[in-house]
């Protein structure tokens, strides 16, 4: 395990990896995000209570998941660079917070605009609408905090500290909607009984669950490449690299 | 379904299409950054590498 | 600005910023945890008396009267249990209907009638197609919107 943590996390490996994975993971997301948008824009029903404005599910529900997985990634490399000092999970966690931060944005967003015509309101303090709000500020403060620092080091060890206390907030969210009352309603898919939403609609919103999260992980693949090669600059397979 | 159908969303195109819309632009920015970003790394690192070898 | 000062700067920016957010998180929270009250919680005294709050329950079948002339509605919130009279003079969420959860922001006026300012639809975590709830109906199924979801 400690081998293979360390191997990981030698940055030539991890570049060289992460060039195939690119290519592969830019084809699924490409494949689930143009299947997911023709079957939840055309080939879904409309929703019997709520018409055609459900339709916006297929962006919401996959970004407000995202702002959740890649929080606990930040949370994660946290933990891991704590106790390990690898360089490669600090990187992976600042190229990280600024998507977490706009698909966070995004869950707010696109949440506001569906409010509007079936709730009657854009915006509530409800407890699921407040957290996911103080999970924005929580990207924000990750974000400042690494430009606050010079030193690399010093940065990730800061947002590693802020990442861990504030994943506390990510359960909060998540369970929200069933400790309290709340004008956000229950979960739809991640409950345990019978699944509630008809087939026909859960099928595009798989797709663009799929789409999102490979769409994060070609991204944050693209920026840490970068990272790597501005750290091993003057590593020989960098020279090599970018003397082709 | 016919393509006015299509965009009147039901009577709630302006919701729909306006979320639709935010995301396209996120997701853009996001890919639109990235690449910038390693373009502009590269050309740097090169320019100095090509600078060390003179 | 030396680059320590411009640490401290942005370090005591961040902790300004983190202590309005906690601030702002407990108040919210203090009052809106429990973001409404249900008509029992009412009649057990348990909601504020004076202050405004929130009321959250089903809307009775056949208890929606709305005026022609203007945009007064009222009608009775039930959770199967207790019920209270709502009194509501404004626009209507889309969702609002008979069956239907929502939740009102408003006073009490007197024992049992609440006067509502803002009416909010609850809807559930259920999506299907038109056909499929009208299926399900002919079938004798309760739609889960005409559930009594919100009782406690």
């Amino acid at each position: 395990m400690y081998k293979w943590i360390h191997q990981f996390g030698s940055p030539k490996y991890f570049y060289d990896i992460s060039l195939h994975l690119s290519k592969w993971v830019t084809i699924v997301c490409i494949v689930c995000f143009i299947g997911g948008l023709y079957g939840g824009l055309v080939l879904a029903p409309a929703d019997y209570q709520q018409g055609d404005s459900f339709r916006i599910i297929y962006v919401h529900v996959p970004a407000a998941w995202m702002s959740l997985f890649i929080y606990v990634i930040l949370a994660t490399s946290g933990a891991i660079s704590l106790i390990w000092h690898i360089k490669i999970t600090d990187i992976i966690a600042r190229v990280s917070a600024p998507i977490g931060a706009s698909f966070t944005f995004l869950a707010l967003s696109t949440g506001a605009i569906w409010g509007k015509p079936m709730w009657g309101t854009y915006w509530v303090w409800d407890a699921r609408l407040t957290s996911e709000l103080i999970l924005l500020f929580l990207y924000l403060g990750y974000i400042a905090l690494q430009s606050a620092f010079d030193d690399k080091r010093i940065a990730a060890r800061a947002g590693a500290i802020l990442a861990l206390i504030g994943i506390i907030n990510i359960p909060i969210i998540h369970y929200s909607v069933e400790w309290w009352s709340t004008l956000h309603q229950g979960p739809t898919i991640t409950k345990l009984d019978k699944p509630s939403i008809h087939l026909t609609m859960l099928i595009p919103l798989i797709l663009m669950v799929i789409a999102f999260k490979t769409f994060y992980i070609a991204i944050a693949l693209i920026k840490t490449r970068s990272e790597i090669l501005k750290y091993e600059c003057n590593s020989s397979w960098v020279k090599k690299i970018l003397g082709n | 379904m016919s393509l006015n159908n299509f965009f009147a969303m039901g009577g709630y195109a302006a919701y729909v299409w306006s979320a639709y819309g935010i995301s396209f632009i996120v997701l853009f920015l996001n890919i639109f950054l990235a690449v910038r970003n390693e373009r502009k790394t590269i050309d740097e690192l090169k320019k100095r590498l090509g600078s060390n070898n003179k | 600005m030396t680059p320590r000062r411009k640490r401290i700067f942005i370090v005591s920016f961040i902790l300004i910023g983190i202590s309005i957010a906690a601030t702002l998180i407990l108040t919210a929270f203090e009052e809106n945890l429990m973001y409404f009250y249900s008509p029992t919680e009412i009649a057990n005294g348990e909601a504020p008396k004076v202050r405004a709050f929130r009321i959250g329950g089903l809307v009775l079948t056949d208890s929606v009267k709305r005026n022609p002339n203007n945009l007064k509605v009222n009608f009775v919130l039930t959770d199967t249990i207790n019920e209270i009279k709502v009194i509501y003079d404004g626009i209507l969420p889309d969702l609002f209907r008979e069956g239907q959860g929502i939740v009102a922001n408003g006073k009490m006026k007197s024992d049992n009638i609440f006067v509502a300012d803002q009416v909010l639809a609850k809807h559930d975590e259920n999506y299907m197609p038109p056909e499929v709830a009208k299926a399900l109906e002919d079938a004798g199924a309760q739609l889960p919107y005409q559930e009594n979801k919100i009782v406690k």
